[in-house]
C-alpha cells in the first residue's frame, strides 16, 4: 500500500524546525498516523538516506535543491542496509545489496547493523579467501574523507615447488592519518597487495597498480595478506587446502579465487557501482532533476542475454519473501527516478562478463 | 556455456586478424644518434656510419640501407671496407674487431656479423701490447695490419681471424735499419697511421705517433725507407702515383715527402703550416688529391689557429688559389673524398667531400664553382631545431603535393645540382603506395614537411612562422657576410642549429587539411596561424584577433611568458604557406589542442584555460569558453612552472652524469685502460643507483578530484557533422574533452555559402559531460549510422569517401586515459566501454582512428583504433564494439619522449622518436610496410660463394616474417635498447618523474 503516492508540500528552508515536527507533518500529510514509518531523503549522490533525528533532518533540507525527495517506509519493512550505498541511483546494486543481506544477515537479525550510518568499507568474500587473507571494500560514495594511503614497491617471500622464493610485492607503505583506509582500521602498513578489483597485481609495476587502484577509486577493492595475521578470523576446515597453511602466501596465493572473478562482486554489480557520467543537456543551467521513466520500459530491457540467469534468481529471492514485495516496488520506483536513462540499455561487456558462476552461495 | 566462448577465440575473426595486423619495426628515419665512425667503400659506392652505441648503418643510393648492431654496444671507432669485397671490419673501444659482410637472401642483401675477434697478447703483457690504433686491410683482402699501443703491428689472416705471428712486425725490426742517433726505442710506440703503396701491394707505409715514418716492405720483410719528422705525426696520405706522400702533424702542418728509389733517408719537399704563423690545432687527416689541370686539392680536417677560431670544426679545401674552410656545426667525427675509383685512371679528380659531423652529414660538391654543398636524401638532420610536435597526413592529393615540391625548390636553389655520389647498390623496393606527409614542428618555430612515403625520409619544404613577429634577433644579422681578405676563409655549411632565438615560437601543434591545402599552426605562447598555400611570393597583412580565454574571470593573473610581439604592416612571404589570420589566446599559455574545419572554415583551440573557436573566412571569433576550475591555481601561474622546474634540475644532474663518465672514459691516449674505464662506470652507475635507492619511491592512491591541478586543460578538439540536439536534423559541432574528463558539445550554425561572409557563424553549448572518473579525455570521435567514423572535412567532396550514413543512429565514442566509452546520440547514454586502466593498469597516452586492410583479399578493410599505452604498448581496438584485437609492445616504457613524440597514419603505421634525431617507423598493418628492400651486387668481380637460387619477389616477402623474420626483429630491438645505454639511470630519473606528478 505504500507503493506509489506522491505529494509535494514545501518547507520553510531556513527555518526547517524539529525533526519531531516534521515527522508529524509527514504523517498528517499522507494520512497514517497509525503507522510506525521510516523517513528517507535522497541526497546529491542520489543515495537514500535516513531521516531520523534533527541533524539528519536539518541535513536533509539544507541539501535540497530545490526539490527534497522524500521517501516513506513503514518501519517493519525498512531493510536499513539499503541506505548509504547509493542506492538511488541504483537499481541493481539495491537489488544485490537485498540480496546480501538476506543471506548474510540471519544470524544477527536482532543485533542491529548500525543501520543509520553509510558503510565506509567492509571484508567482503571471507567464505572464499584463504584466511590469510582479506578482501577490503572501500567506498567512496558521498564520503568527503580522502582514501589514504600509499604503496610501494617490495619483495614477499613466497612457497613454490622449488621452495622459499623471493618475489617482487606491492606494499602498503603508509596511510593518511585521517584518511578513508586508516579510519576503517581494515588496512595496515606493510599489508601485501594482491589484487585490485579482482585482478592479480603480480608482474604488475607500482605505477600500474597505482593506476589501477585510482581508476577504481570510486569503489576499491583490495585483496590483501595482512601483515599482522592474528586478527584474522579462524574458520572451521570447511575451506580445503588453506586450512593447514601457516603465513606462506603461495599455496594460498593459489588457491585464490581462479580468473579475475570476485565472489560477490559480480559484473553487475561493476556495471551498476560504476560512475554514472553527469550529463548535462542544453544550456549552462544545470537540470538536476530527473525525467522520469516508464517503469516496466527499464526493467523489461533489463533483462537481457547473459546476466538473465541470476537476474531470475534474484527475483525469485525478492518475490520468495512476500512481505518484502513494497520494498522491491520502492526499489524499482526509486531506480526509474534516477538520472541517468543508460541503464536501460547494458549490454555486457567481453571478458570478465562472463558470469554462470556467479551465484555460488 | 558461453563463458568457455571467450571473446577473441572466433577461429574465423582469428584468421581476419592474422591477415589485417602485423606488427614491424621498418626503418630508422633521420640522423643517427652520436654517430661515432664514418667509413667508405669507392668499390661498392656505400657509406658506413658507426655510433656510440655500437650501431652500423650502410647507405648507398636513395632507398639503399642496412643495419647492424654490434651485441656489446660498445662505441664504434673504426670501420674499414675490405677492398673489393661486400665486407667490412669494424674496431669497437673494447678493443675488439667483428668482421661483417653483405649477403644475399631471399632476393635482398642483408648485413650479418661474420666474425669477431679481439687481439691477445702473450700472457702478462700489458693490455696496451695489443691496443689496436690503426687498421689496414690490405688490398689482396687476405690479411688485416693492425697497429697497436705498444708500436707492434700484427697481421690477423681473413676471414678467419687467425694471427700470422711470424708475420707481426716489431719496432726491434724497425729500428734495425735506422741509425741510432736519430731513434730510439720510443720512436716506435704507438702506431698511427698505416697506408698502402696505391701502386706496390707489397709496400706500407707506417707512421708512428713521434713522427718517424717508415716504408715497409712486406715481401723481404724489411723498412726500404724512413722519415724522420719533427713533429706528433696525426695521419698520412698517398699520392696517386705513389712517388709521394703527404703527413698531416699535431701543431696544424703538414709535411709533403718524396720517395724515390735511391734515397733511403729523404727530407720533406715542403712543410706548411697553412694557417699559421701563431700556434694552430693539429691536422687530424689529410687528403692530397691530383687532378689533370695540375693543380691538387688539398683537403685536410682542423689546423685552425689554436687562440683565435680553435674551437670551430673545420675542414680546409685547397685548390690553386681557391682555399674554404667550411665551418661545421658540430664536431667532425671524420670526412672522406669521393674520387675516381677506376685504377687505371691517372688522377683522382675529386667530385664530392663527404663529412660526418656529430649532428649531421654535409656534402659538398668539389666540381661545381662555390663549392655548394649537395642536398642528401636521407641522413636528415631532423632535429636541426629540436623537433616539439609532428602531424601526419596519408594519401596527399597530386596537386598539394607537387605545389608544396615546387614552393619547396625555391628555397633550395643555393643547393648544388650534382646527383647523390653515393649511389652503391639498388633499391628494389616496390613504389610507395601513396604520398605521405610527416610535419614537424619545430622550437625554433618552424615547420618542415618530409615526404615520408618510402624508406628516405627527405624535406620537402620548410616553412617558418617568425616573420609574422618581431623576435629579438635582427634579421639582418647575418653570420655569413665574410669580406674578401677574411682570414681564416671560414664558411658555415650546414642546417643543425639547436639554439632557438625565442622559445615561444615553438611549433605546439599543426593540422593541415590535405583537399584545401589550408594549414593551422599553434605555439608556444598561445599563437594560432591559419595559412593558405600561395604558389607566389607576397607581401600582405596578416590579421589578428585576440582570444580571451579567462572572459569575466576574476581575480587571475597569467606569470608565465608573454605573448608574442606581431610585426605591424604587411610582411612579405615566401611562396608557400602564408599566414593570413593570427588568433592569440590570452593568457598567452601553450596551445594544448587544435582542429581545423576547411569547409565550414572555422579553427578551434584549446589552451589550460580554456577553448574557442575563430571563423577564418569572416575573421572573427565565434566564441570562447573558460574550462577552468575556481580553485586551480596552478593552471593560471604560468606553463607549468613547477614540473618545468623539476625536469631542469633532473636534467641538469643528468648531464652532470654524463660528463663525469665522458671524461673517465678518455680514449686512448692517456693510456687509459678498458676494462679499468668499464669498471669505473660500472661502479658510477652503482654508486648513482644506491643513492637513489635510499629513498623508497611510493606512490599515493587517491581518487581524482574536481579540484586536481589542470582539469581544465583542453587536450582535444573535435568538429563532426551529427545529431546532438535532436535525432531528425543533424547539425555542425564542435566538442571539447579536458583533462578533467570533462567533454563540452557546441552546436554551430555555419550559414549556408552564398551567404558565408553575411551570416555570422554562431554557437550554442548543448552538452556537457562529466566522466565520473575523470581521467582526461585525449580523443573523441562520431561514428556514423554504419559506425564508421565521420569522414574528415571534404574528404566526400572529393569523391574520396562514402558519404556518412545520417540514416541510422549515430554514436559518440570518447577516449580518456583510463577508458573507452561509446554513447549514443543525441541522448548521451552509456552504450558501452572498455576499462582499460581499471584491468591492466595502463593509459591511453596516443589513440587514432586507423584503417586496415587485408593481405589476403583486397575489397576488405576495416577501421580500429590503434592506442599507444603509458607502458609502450600498441594495442588494437575493434570498431564499434571496443574489443581488444592485439597488442604489442613497442616502445620501452622508460622512454618517455618516445612515447610522447608517437604519431600514428590513417593505414596502421606509426612514427616515434628513439633519439632525437631518429623516427623509428613502425607498421601495424599487413598491407601497408614501408621498409628497405635492397640489393647490393659485387661489381665486375664475380664470386662463387654468394651463388643463390633467387626466388620470386613475392616468395620473398612471403618468408620474411618467418625464418629470418625472428633475427631481424631481435637485432631491431636491440639495437633500439641501445641507444639509451644509461637504461638504469634514465629508469631512475623517469620513476622521479613520475614520482614528482
Amino acid at each position: 500500500q505504500f507503493g506509489a503516492e506522491f505529494r509535494r508540500f514545501s518547507l520553510d528552508r531556513y527555518k526547517p524546525g524539529k525533526f519531531e515536527d516534521f515527522y508529524k507533518l509527514i504523517l498528517h500529510i499522507h494520512h497514517i498516523a497509525n503507522l510506525e514509518v521510516m523517513i528517507g531523503y535522497a541526497d546529491v549522490h542520489g543515495d537514500l538516506l535516513p531521516i531520523n533525528n534533527d541533524d539528519n533532518f536539518f541535513k536533509a533540507v539544507s541539501s535540497a535543491h530545490p526539490l527534497l525527495r522524500v521517501f516513506i517506509q513503514r518501519q517493519d519493512e525498512v531493510d536499513y542496509s539499503n541506505f548509504g550505498t547509493n542506492t538511488l541511483s541504483r537499481k541493481k546494486k539495491a537489488l544485490v545489496t537485498l540480496r546480501n543481506d538476506n543471506l548474510r544477515r540471519r544470524p544477527h537479525i536482532n543485533i542491529s547493523m548500525p543501520h543509520d550510518f553509510r558503510p565506509v568499507s567492509s571484508i567482503i568474500d571471507v567464505d572464499i579467501l584463504p584466511e590469510t587473507h582479506r578482501r577490503v571494500r572501500l567506498y567512496r560514495h558521498g564520503c568527503e574523507k580522502p582514501l589514504g594511503f600509499y604503496i610501494r614497491d617490495g619483495t614477499s617471500v613466497r612457497v613454490t615447488p622449488h621452495g622459499l622464493e623471493k618475489v617482487p610485492g606491492i606494499f602498503i607503505s603508509r596511510m593518511v592519518p585521517g584518511g578513508l583506509a586508516e579510519s576503517t582500521g581494515l588496512l595496515a602498513v606493510n599489508d601485501e597487495v594482491l589484487e585490485v578489483n579482482g585482478i592479480e597485481v603480480a608482474g604488475k609495476t607500482l605505477d600500474q597498480v597505482t593506476d589501477m587502484m585510482i581508476a577504481n577509486s570510486h569503489n576499491l577493492i583490495i585483496t590483501v595478506k595482512p601483515a599482522n595475521q592474528r586478527n584474522n578470523i579462524i574458520r572451521s576446515s570447511r575451506m580445503s587446502g588453506s586450512s593447514g597453511q601457516s603465513t606462506d602466501s603461495t599455496a594460498s596465493h593459489h588457491s585464490l579465487p581462479t580468473s579475475h572473478m570476485l565472489q560477490n562482486f559480480h559484473p553487475d554489480e561493476m556495471e551498476s557501482d560504476e560512475e554514472a557520467d553527469i550529463v548535462i543537456e542544453g544550456g549552462l543551467e544545470p537540470q538536476h532533476i530527473p525525467k522520469l521513466h516508464s517503469l516496466t520500459s527499464s526493467s523489461l530491457s533489463r533483462i537481457n542475454g547473459s546476466s538473465l540467469s541470476h537476474r531470475l534468481q534474484r527475483d525469485l529471492v525478492l518475490n520468495n519473501s512476500s512481505g518484502r514485495e513494497s520494498n522491491g516496488n520502492i526499489h524499482k520506483l526509486l531506480s526509474s527516478l534516477k538520472t541517468d536513462p543508460r541503464h536501460s540499455l547494458v549490454i555486457p561487456r567481453g571478458g570478465i562478463e562472463e558470469d554462470g558462476t556467479v551465484i555460488t552461495l | 556455456m558461453r563463458r568457455f566462448l571467450r571473446p577473441g577465440h572466433d577461429p574465423v575473426r582469428e584468421r581476419l586478424k592474422r591477415d589485417l595486423f602485423q606488427f614491424n619495426k621498418t626503418v630508422e628515419h633521420g640522423f643517427p644518434h652520436q654517430p661515432s665512425a664514418l667509413g667508405y667503400s669507392p668499390f661498392l659506392r656505400l657509406m658506413a656510419i658507426g655510433t656510440r652505441s655500437g650501431a652500423i648503418k650502410l647507405y648507398g643510393a636513395p632507398g639503399v640501407e642496412f643495419m647492424g648492431l654490434h651485441e656489446e654496444n660498445n662505441t664504434v671507432m673504426q670501420i674499414h671496407f675490405i677492398p673489393d669485397q661486400c665486407q667490412l671490419v669494424t674496431l669497437l673501444d673494447d678493443n675488439s674487431l667483428h668482421l661483417w659482410s653483405l649477403k644475399q637472401h631471399g632476393g635482398t642483401s642483408e648485413l650479418r656479423e661474420e666474425h669477431r675477434f679481439t687481439l691477445k697478447g702473450p700472457p702478462g703483457s700489458p693490455p696496451s701490447a695489443t691496443q689496436v690504433t690503426a687498421v689496414l686491410p690490405h688490398s689482396s683482402r687476405e690479411v688485416l695490419y693492425l697497429g697497436t699501443e705498444s708500436g707492434n703491428i700484427f697481421v690477423v689472416e681473413l676471414p678467419s681471424f687467425r694471427v700470422l705471428e711470424d708475420r707481426t712486425i716489431t719496432p726491434e725490426a724497425v729500428l734495425q735499419r735506422i741509425p741510432e742517433d736519430n731513434c730510439n726505442r720510443r720512436s716506435c710506440e704507438l702506431v698511427e697511421a698505416l697506408r698502402e703503396h696505391p701502386k706496390n701491394p707489397d709496400q706500407i707505409l707506417i707512421g708512428y705517433s713521434r713522427g718517424l715514418i717508415v716504408l715497409w716492405d712486406l715481401q723481404n720483410n724489411k723498412g726500404t725507407h724512413h722519415f724522420l719528422g719533427s713533429q706528433q705525426l696525426e695521419n698520412l696520405y698517398w699520392q696517386r702515383d705513389g712517388s709521394k706522400f703527404i703527413s698531416c702533424h699535431y701543431d696544424g702542418s703538414y709535411t709533403q715527402w718524396p720517395v724515390s728509389s735511391d734515397n733511403r733517408q729523404s727530407e720533406p719537399l715542403e712543410n706548411t703550416v697553412p694557417y699559421g704563423p701563431f700556434p694552430c690545432k693539429a691536422i687530424s687527416k689529410i687528403y692530397w688529391q691530383t687532378t689533370k689541370n695540375g693543380l691538387p686539392y688539398i683537403i685536410f680536417q682542423g689546423g685552425m689557429p689554436r687562440a683565435s677560431y680553435g674551437d670551430r670544426h673545420s675542414i680546409s679545401v685547397i685548390h690553386g688559389s681557391q682555399q674554404t674552410a667550411f665551418d661545421f656545426t658540430s664536431r667532425v667525427i671524420d670526412f672522406f673524398i669521393i674520387f675516381s675509383s677506376d685504377p687505371a685512371a691517372e688522377f683522382d679528380d675529386p667530385s664530392a667531400l663527404v663529412v660526418l659531423a656529430e649532428e649531421e652529414l654535409v656534402v659538398i660538391d668539389l666540381k661545381s664553382a662555390g663549392w655548394p654543398a649537395v642536398q642528401p636524401p636521407y641522413l636528415a638532420s631532423l632535429h636541426c631545431s629540436a623537433i616539439t610536435c609532428s602531424h601526419h597526413v596519408s594519401n596527399i592529393p597530386l596537386k598539394l603535393w607537387e605545389r608544396i615540391i615546387s614552393a619547396g625548390s625555391k628555397q633550395n636553389i643555393h643547393y648544388s645540382s650534382m646527383p647523390w655520389p653515393i649511389d652503391g647498390g639498388t633499391n628494389i623496393a616496390p613504389d610507395p603506395p601513396q604520398r605521405d606527409l610527416l610535419l614537424t614542428g619545430h622550437e625554433d618555430g618552424t615547420v618542415r614537411f618530409w615526404d615520408a612515403s618510402g624508406v628516405c625520409l627527405h624535406l620537402l619544404y620548410k616553412l617558418s612562422t617568425v616573420k609574422v613577429f618581431l623576435t629579438d634577433a635582427d634579421p639582418n644579422d647575418n653570420m655569413n657576410t665574410l669580406g674578401e681578405d677574411e682570414w681564416p676563409p671560414l664558411r658555415k655549411v650546414g642546417t643543425f642549429d639547436p639554439y632557438s632565438d625565442d622559445p615561444r615560437l615553438g611549433i605546439q601543434k599543426i593540422y593541415l587539411c590535405k583537399y584545401s591545402g589550408y594549414l593551422a599552426v599553434a605555439g608556444t605562447a598561445g599563437q594560432v596561424l591559419v595559412m593558405e598555400l600561395n604558389d607566389e611570393d607576397a607581401e600582405h597583412v596578416v590579421d589578428h584577433a585576440e582570444a580571451d580565454l579567462l572572459q569575466d574571470q576574476e581575480g587571475y593573473r597569467w606569470k608565465g611568458h608573454e605573448k608574442l610581439k606581431t610585426r605591424d604592416g604587411p610582411v612579405r612571404f615566401e611562396a608557400g604557406f602564408q599566414p593570413f589570420v593570427l588568433v592569440q589566446c590570452q593568457p598567452p599559455a601553450v596551445v594544448t589542442s587544435l582542429a581545423l574545419h576547411s569547409e565550414w572554415k572555422l579553427v578551434a583551440f584549446g589552451t589550460s584555460h580554456g577553448f574557442g573557436l575563430f571563423d577564418h573566412q569572416q575573421k572573427r571569433l565565434v566564441f570562447v569558453k573558460c574550462t577552468l576550475h575556481p580553485s586551480d591555481q596552478l593552471a593560471l601561474e604560468g606553463p607549468l612552472s613547477r614540473v618545468k622546474s623539476l625536469k631542469k634540475s633532473l636534467r641538469q644532474s643528468f648531464r652532470r652524469i654524463r660528463r663525469s663518465r665522458v671524461s673517465s672514459r678518455k680514449r686512448r691516449g692517456g693510456g687509459g685502460n678498458a676494462s679499468e674505464v668499464q669498471e669505473a662506470n660500472a661502479k658510477f652507475d652503482q654508486d648513482v643507483l644506491q643513492e637513489m635507492e635510499l629513498a623508497p619511491v611510493q606512490r599515493k592512491i587517491e581518487a581524482r578530484s574536481a579540484e586536481d591541478s589542470f582539469t581544465g586543460f583542453v587536450r582535444t578538439l573535435y568538429f563532426a557533422d551529427t545529431f546532438l540536439r535532436d535525432s531528425s536534423r543533424h547539425c555542425p559541432s564542435l566538442w571539447a574533452g579536458t583533462n578533467g574528463g570533462t567533454v563540452y558539445a557546441f552546436c554551430l550554425r555555419v550559414p549556408p555559402a552564398e551567404r558565408r561572409m553575411d551570416e555570422p557563424v554562431r554557437a550554442e553549448q548543448a552538452k556537457e559531460i562529466q566522466l565520473m572518473h575523470r581521467a582526461p579525455v585525449v580523443g573523441i570521435l562520431v561514428l556514423d549510422g554504419r559506425s564508421t567514423p565521420l569522414p574528415e572535412p571534404l574528404e566526400v567532396a572529393h569523391d574520396l569517401s562514402k558519404s556518412p550514413d545520417m540514416q541510422g543512429s549515430h554514436q559518440l565514442l570518447v577516449v580518456s586515459e583510463e577508458q573507452f566509452k561509446v554513447f549514443t546520440l543525441p541522448k548521451v547514454s552509456s552504450k558501452l566501454k572498455l576499462k582499460l586502466t581499471a584491468l591492466e593498469g595502463c593509459r591511453v597516452r596516443k589513440v587514432t582512428v586507423a584503417n586496415f586492410g587485408s593481405c589476403k583479399t583486397d575489397d576488405y578493410s576495416e577501421n580500429d583504433l590503434a592506442v599507444l599505452t603509458n607502458l609502450g604498448d600498441i594495442q588494437i581496438i575493434s570498431l564499434p564494439f571496443l574489443k581488444l584485437q592485439i597488442r604489442y609492445p613497442c616502445i620501452r616504457k622508460e622512454d618517455v619522449s618516445g612515447i610522447a613524440s608517437c604519431v600514428f597514419t590513417k593505414y596502421g603505421q606509426g612514427f616515434y622518436l628513439i633519439s632525437p634525431s631518429e623516427f623509428e617507423r613502425f607498421s601495424l598493418s599487413t598491407k601497408w610496410l614501408v621498409e628497405p628492400r635492397c640489393i647490393v651486387d659485387m661489381p665486375e668481380v664475380t664470386s662463387n660463394n654468394h651463388v643463390h637460387k633467387s626466388g620470386t619477389e613475392n616468395a620473398a616477402r612471403k618468408s620474411s616474417p618467418g625464418d629470418c623474420g625472428e633475427d631481424e626483429r631481435k637485432s631491431e630491438r636491440l639495437m633500439e635498447h641501445a641507444l639509451l645505454n644509461d637504461e638504469k639511470v634514465l629508469k631512475e630519473i623517469q620513476s622521479t618523474l613520475e614520482g614528482g606528478r
